[in-house]
């Protein structure tokens, strides 16, 4: 199901840890969806030159943190801000499909991150980070497609959005 | 290494002597048993033997009760859509149970688009459904109550025969989805007075692609498949003679053997209870504590998440499953776990341990000792598990 390289950064992952007193920390997801990233930053210069993750979630979202921080590491923060889902997933060799919405959500964690170090440069006040069971797209007893997270019929095995075979139950 | 193999549920290994006798079956060419021929009267011969030890099985009153069919799903396609065809004219609600397994949900979903109304009842905390609650949900229009016998997540065994008194009284069609139970555990289907039952060979060490549905006598049911006249008329093609005669072993194997399967499998279950928080901590035991599956356990281990979990065990040739709504490509969590009263992360981390007759305990205790390093090793990487601490 997995590509080597996935399976090879889901066993050995790369940079996984807390920097204390970090200078930038974003975190993405939460249970409902599956998959939760937390994403540390250590800057210097304007050049990432720590980078650390936590991660609860599948095979792939761990491989999907782990070979960020790999991408990110030593880049400055221009560049890093370039840096999107895609790369991570390219970077990987590819994700199943169904793991594109929730799992590779790395790069957002990044930004966040990112943005996070931006704002406190600029002495903005950053609210205290909650970590709750909601999600932006509330799925209740509505269908959704598991690639596009498109909302979908009930009963229908083609999701017209993204032109996917639903083989699943959404 | 050898792999040890948590994971019955999924495919149950064939039997040896379920194997001979399929390669046997296969040698011998056999007919088709609805021929006239000598041939085929030879075959029409087998396929009642093993209609017969099926019917054994679960103590059926007559073999004729017996249909063969493709397997699980479409025994229960066959029951629920079955019945609710027949049966229009007399209404069209049916009960059911928040825990089913998707071939009852989805097919009476299927249901739901063709005018008939459903009444989903809850489950308690234990996974539970209380036979009262069947009592009240029926109505002048119920045809159908379709319960299944055992939960094929958490093992949890539903009270089936207090249902069963209630449908009857009523005069309204049981059916009980029994696809994880019979061959595992004793299902004397007169005992319990259902009407329709569920059933799988696979279940018992027989091959995949084959199952049957018990259907009382006198039960009004529509074919699923329409063609010719076998299995007395209600289901359509040609047998699968080989996966049939194959079936009828397993079925007479497992009625001689299930006493001591039982024993076995329940002494593995128990010392997997037992000897767990010595390995890990912070989980939640989802099996019922006294009416459950003696194979099943299932467990949710707080701040990780279920595929990680299977994959890191697969890489020590450990198989388990996960019922996380990542491993199911769903990207819900499963509604069974969310039933019985789970939060979304405890989901997320859930195993289904399944244990055979091929196991030993030397199997629980390196399943434990490798899950303790798996865990380990997930909760350090664990966002959830860092701010807990």
């Amino acid at each position: 199901m997995y590509s080597k390289t996935v399976m090879d950064h889901f066993k050995n992952p790369r940079n996984v840890g807390v920097i204390e007193g970090a200078d930038g920390v974003g975190e993405v997801g939460n249970p409902l969806c599956g998959d939760i990233m937390t994403i540390y930053l250590s800057v210097q210069d304007e050049h990432i030159k720590d980078i650390k993750f936590q991660t609860f979630g599948c095979g792939s979202a761990i491989a999907v943190s782990s070979m960020l921080t790999e991408i990110a590491t030593g880049k400055s923060i221009d560049e890093a801000k370039k840096i999107t889902n895609k790369d991570v997933a390219a970077a990987l060799e590819g994700l199943p499909k169904n793991k594109l919405h929730c799992s590779n959500l790395g790069a957002d964690a990044l930004q966040m991150a990112i943005k996070n170090y931006e704002d406190k440069k600029a002495g903005k006040k950053i609210p205290e980070p909650k970590r709750e069971e909601k999600h932006e797209h509330n799925h209740g007893d509505q269908c959704y497609c598991p690639y596009c997270d498109a909302e979908v019929d009930e009963e229908t095995t083609f999701c017209k959005a993204c032109k996917s075979d639903i083989d699943s139950h959404h | 290494m050898k792999i040890v193999n948590l994971d019955h549920m999924s495919a149950n290994p064939l039997l040896p002597e379920v194997k001979d006798v399929m390669i046997e079956a296969i040698k011998m060419d056999y007919g088709n048993p609805s021929s006239q021929h000598k041939i085929g009267e030879q075959a029409a011969e087998v396929l009642e033997n093993a209609r017969e030890s099926v019917a054994n099985l679960i103590n059926s009153a007559v073999p004729k009760e017996i249909v063969f069919t493709s397997g699980g799903t479409e025994s229960v396609n066959h029951a629920v859509k079955g019945a609710a065809f027949a049966n229009a004219d007399k209404g069209k609600h049916i009960v059911t149970s928040n825990i089913e397994h998707n071939a009852v949900i989805r097919s009476l979903r299927r249901l739901k688009t063709m005018g008939y109304t459903i009444t989903s009842i809850s489950v308690d905390k234990n996974g539970r459904v209380n036979p009262d609650d069947v009592a009240k949900a029926i109505t002048d229009e119920t045809i159908l109550v379709s319960i299944m016998h055992s939960n094929n997540e958490t093992g949890t065994i539903q009270p089936i025969q207090e249902i069963g008194q209630i449908t009857k009284n009523k005069k309204i069609i049981f059916h009980v989805d029994a696809v994880d139970s019979v061959g595992v555990v004793p299902i004397d289907v007169q005992k319990l007075g259902v009407d329709l039952l569920s059933f799988a060979s696979n279940t018992f060490y027989g091959p995949t692609g084959v199952g049957g549905l018990y259907v009382r006598r006198g039960t009004p049911v529509w074919p699923l498949l329409d063609g010719g006249v076998q299995e007395n008329n209600k289901r359509a093609g040609a047998e699968n003679l080989t996966g049939i005669i194959a079936m009828g072993v397993a079925a007479k194997l497992a009625r001689r053997d299930m006493a001591s399967r039982i024993a076995h499998t329940k002494k593995l279950k128990e010392k997997l209870l037992k000897d767990l928080p010595a390995y890990i901590d912070e989980y939640i035991i989802n099996t019922h504590p006294e009416y459950s599956l003696p194979t099943l356990v299932s467990v949710s281990i707080k701040y990780i998440e279920g595929e990680s979990i299977v994959l890191m065990l697969d890489d020590e040739d450990i198989t388990v499953s996960t019922r996380s709504a990542c491993a199911t490509g769903s990207l819900r969590a499963s509604h069974v776990l969310l039933s019985i009263g789970l939060g979304h992360a405890d989901a997320q981390g859930t195993l289904v341990i399944t244990f055979g007759v091929d196991n030993t305990e030397e199997d629980v205790d390196r399943f434990l000792t490798v899950l303790k390093t798996v865990v380990t090793t997930l909760r350090d990487i664990s966002p959830l598990y860092q701010s807990k601490s």
